[in-house]
């Protein structure tokens, strides 16, 4: 959706190989078409059964009650909220990457958009697992709702940070659905009026709606996405705002901090192109994409995990050093004795968290390690491993040791259960996540289109030649007559 | 506006030749009744004399709508319908209500626009129209201009073609949409009631 008429010589270009309109269409609709491979079955099933075990874990804990989990006195959060936070945060790459990108003119965001959107929406469906089922009696989870009730009416608690992750998180996923929708109408036009047999045809038409690609259309869809972008943007910033609110508006040590926010939001972007990443890799790969998400892509969004893994690190070293200069006795306990010694009970995750999300990161200084795919891969896990951990030191090393001593408590280790929810909603993703990749534009066809012109390689070799000839008459003929 | 009409349509395969094509065609007094294109042409709704949608002025309405709906209410919960005395903080506690209210104003807002976006643009499951050319949604540029009585379509087609249309043809067809399935051939609902 770049509105550049021109883009300089010096750019690389975003779409690699002799492209044109026609041959971008062939190129990303074409999965869809064929027959899923062996590979895709192998990874879909795998999936499918995490998800059912996922489940059998949580019939356990509904039927049993939290008690399937490990979770004692002090640690009331544990794995469980671990994990939410983990999933709110993964899915903020991708509405940074529509929204925030879309509104900086970055035309590189159109190779990655659709998936990362996709991954957006999957990683909330996740992340609302964890506190619905966390509630116990979740068939009262509707209890959240403000709704006129026969109890009173009882409203929920709005001055409640717990009510308002309620609101942000159902906000967050509606809005997401719906940018994210309206951004595949036109890509399903586009299937659906090549396709070949009558279910495709049946399908893809029901989901497309009927679209014509008429000019006025166009023109309210670009004011919508434009709309919508603008309204994601801080959307996107107060979710993870008011999950770190969970935290920051108690009164535990070490979590009582008002750097919570940002620091918030920067280990989600951070955490999330770390996924987004993982996810390109395989998906160029397997869906034979590389000339749509180039090494040129990858390497911007290293670019964004290195500046966002920095915050991250400033955070973590700022936190750091008011405990001490807070002069507040619990908090400095928390931080030196929970945290920083190494050999207190859980003194490993502070220093795994610190090595995978600060020290690692910073090998993407170099951009021959930003281009390297391999190094790359590997890196996007050690980064969501570390941002796990970030979620785990925060809830756990702050709340084993309470402040009573005779309560601080045993060792917390998760049940097979606890961890089997996790897994189910790693079934869960990766089961929505095969889906798209097969039945879904896997990139936004429309705003690939949209950039060839001005960012496709053999456009800009072209451009680069005329450019050489006659650069003034080259103005004159193509630019002025552009506008 | 609904109903069947006759229709001269030039496809182009390159928006540099749609540009002028279109300049002439509108100087040459004929009316384009649109133009379908596979993605956003920027300029092409200048181009076309179309006005500038408003479709951000009804998202704006619907924010507000949301953000006073939000603080109505909650304020009317916690000082009306049901005050709570919380540590003894004051009932109307607007701080603690900003991110529902924001979360409210957001919601309304994508919400209404999408579904203003659809209705204006007759977007739904089930709703079919005439689609000009199947490409258009692939790489060609399928302009349509609606023939009058006076119309000379034979013209029209040489016009078309000197300006740089790689395929022109006549087509009648329904404006409008109607509800109907993309697998099972067109039906118009005029033809159905026996019109």
């Amino acid at each position: 959706m770049s509105l550049l008429k021109y883009e300089s010589q010096l750019r690389e270009p975003l779409v690699d190989g002799e492209k044109d309109y026609h041959q971008v269409t062939e190129d990303i609709i074409r999965p869809i078409e064929m027959k899923p491979s062996r590979l895709w079955y192998i990874g879909f099933f795998i999936s499918v059964g995490l998800l059912l075990f996922g489940v059998y874990s949580v019939y356990r804990e509904v039927t049993y009650g939290i008690g399937q989990w490990n979770l004692n006195k002090t640690i009331g959060w544990g794995w469980d909220i671990t994990n939410f936070v983990w999933w709110v945060g993964i899915g903020h790459a991708g509405t940074l990457i529509s929204a925030i990108l879309l509104l900086f003119r970055q035309g590189w965001r159109t190779g990655v958009n659709r998936a990362a959107e996709a991954m957006t929406i999957f990683a909330v469906m996740c992340a609302g697992q964890f506190p619905i089922f966390h509630m116990g009696r979740v068939w009262l989870a509707f209890f959240t709702l403000p709704y006129p009730n026969s109890r009173g009416s009882l409203w929920p608690n709005f001055n409640s940070p717990l009510m308002w992750d309620v609101f942000a998180i159902s906000t967050y996923f509606t809005v997401s659905l719906l940018f994210w929708y309206s951004g595949l109408i036109p890509d399903f036009a586009t299937v659906r009026d090549r396709a070949k047999t009558k279910l495709r045809k049946l399908l893809y038409g029901i989901a497309a709606f009927g679209w014509t690609g008429s000019t006025k259309h166009w023109q309210r869809h670009e004011s919508l996405s434009l709309v919508l972008a603008g309204l994601s943007t801080p959307l996107v910033l107060s979710v993870h705002t008011i999950v770190s609110f969970d935290f920051a508006t108690s009164v535990v040590p070490g979590w009582h901090t008002t750097i919570f926010p940002p620091y918030f939001v920067a280990g989600a972007i951070f955490s999330g192109f770390a996924m987004v990443q993982t996810l390109m890799i395989v998906v160029r790969k397997v869906l034979n994409l590389q000339d749509y998400i180039t090494i040129g892509h990858i390497e911007a969004m290293n670019k964004v995990i290195v500046l966002t893994g920095s915050i991250v690190g400033c955070a973590y070293l700022t936190e750091l050093f008011i405990a001490w200069y807070g002069g507040n006795p619990y908090e400095w306990y928390a931080f030196k004795e929970n945290r920083a010694n190494l050999f207190s009970p859980y003194g490993w995750s502070y220093w795994l968290m610190m090595a995978c999300n600060v020290i690692s990161p910073q090998l993407f200084w170099s951009s021959k390690m930003r281009r390297n795919i391999t190094v790359t891969f590997f890196m996007s896990i050690i980064v969501n491993i570390g941002m796990w951990f970030e979620r785990f030191v925060i809830i756990v090393t702050s709340t084993y040791r309470d402040f009573i001593p005779s309560s601080w408590s045993t060792y917390y280790s998760p049940s097979i259960w606890e961890i089997g929810f996790y897994l189910g909603t790693f079934g869960l993703f990766f089961t929505c996540f095969f889906l798209f990749a097969k039945y879904f534009p896997t990139i936004a066809v429309a705003e690939i289109k949209a950039i060839l012109k001005t960012s496709g390689e053999n456009y800009k070799r072209k451009m680069t030649d005329t450019e050489k000839k006659d650069a003034e008459k080259f103005y004159l003929e193509e630019v002025e007559h552009a506008h | 506006m609904a109903g069947i009409k006759k229709f001269v349509v030039g496809c182009f395969d390159d928006e540099k030749v749609l540009f002028p094509a279109v300049k002439n065609v509108r100087k040459a007094g004929y009316k384009i009744h649109d133009v379908y294109t596979p993605f956003p042409v920027h300029g092409l709704d200048h181009a076309l004399g179309l006005r500038e949608t408003s479709l951000h002025t009804a998202g704006f309405i619907y924010a507000v709508t949301g953000t006073t709906t939000a603080l109505s209410f909650i304020g009317w919960v916690f000082t009306k319908d049901w005050p709570q005395n919380i540590g003894g903080k004051p009932h109307f506690a607007l701080p603690a209500w900003i991110p529902i209210t924001f979360e409210t104003t957001v919601l309304f807002a994508a919400v209404g626009m999408v579904l203003t976006f659809c209705y204006l643009c007759q977007l739904a499951p089930f709703i079919k129209k005439h689609h000009f050319h199947e490409r258009a949604t692939d790489d060609l540029f399928v302009m349509a201009i609606e023939c009058t009585d006076k119309t000379n379509d034979g013209d029209l087609q040489a016009f078309l073609q000197n300006a740089g249309a790689k395929e022109v043809n006549v087509q009648v067809a329904e404006t409008g949409w109607w509800l109907g399935r993309y697998d099972r051939e067109q039906k118009l609902y005029r033809e159905e009631k026996g019109y």
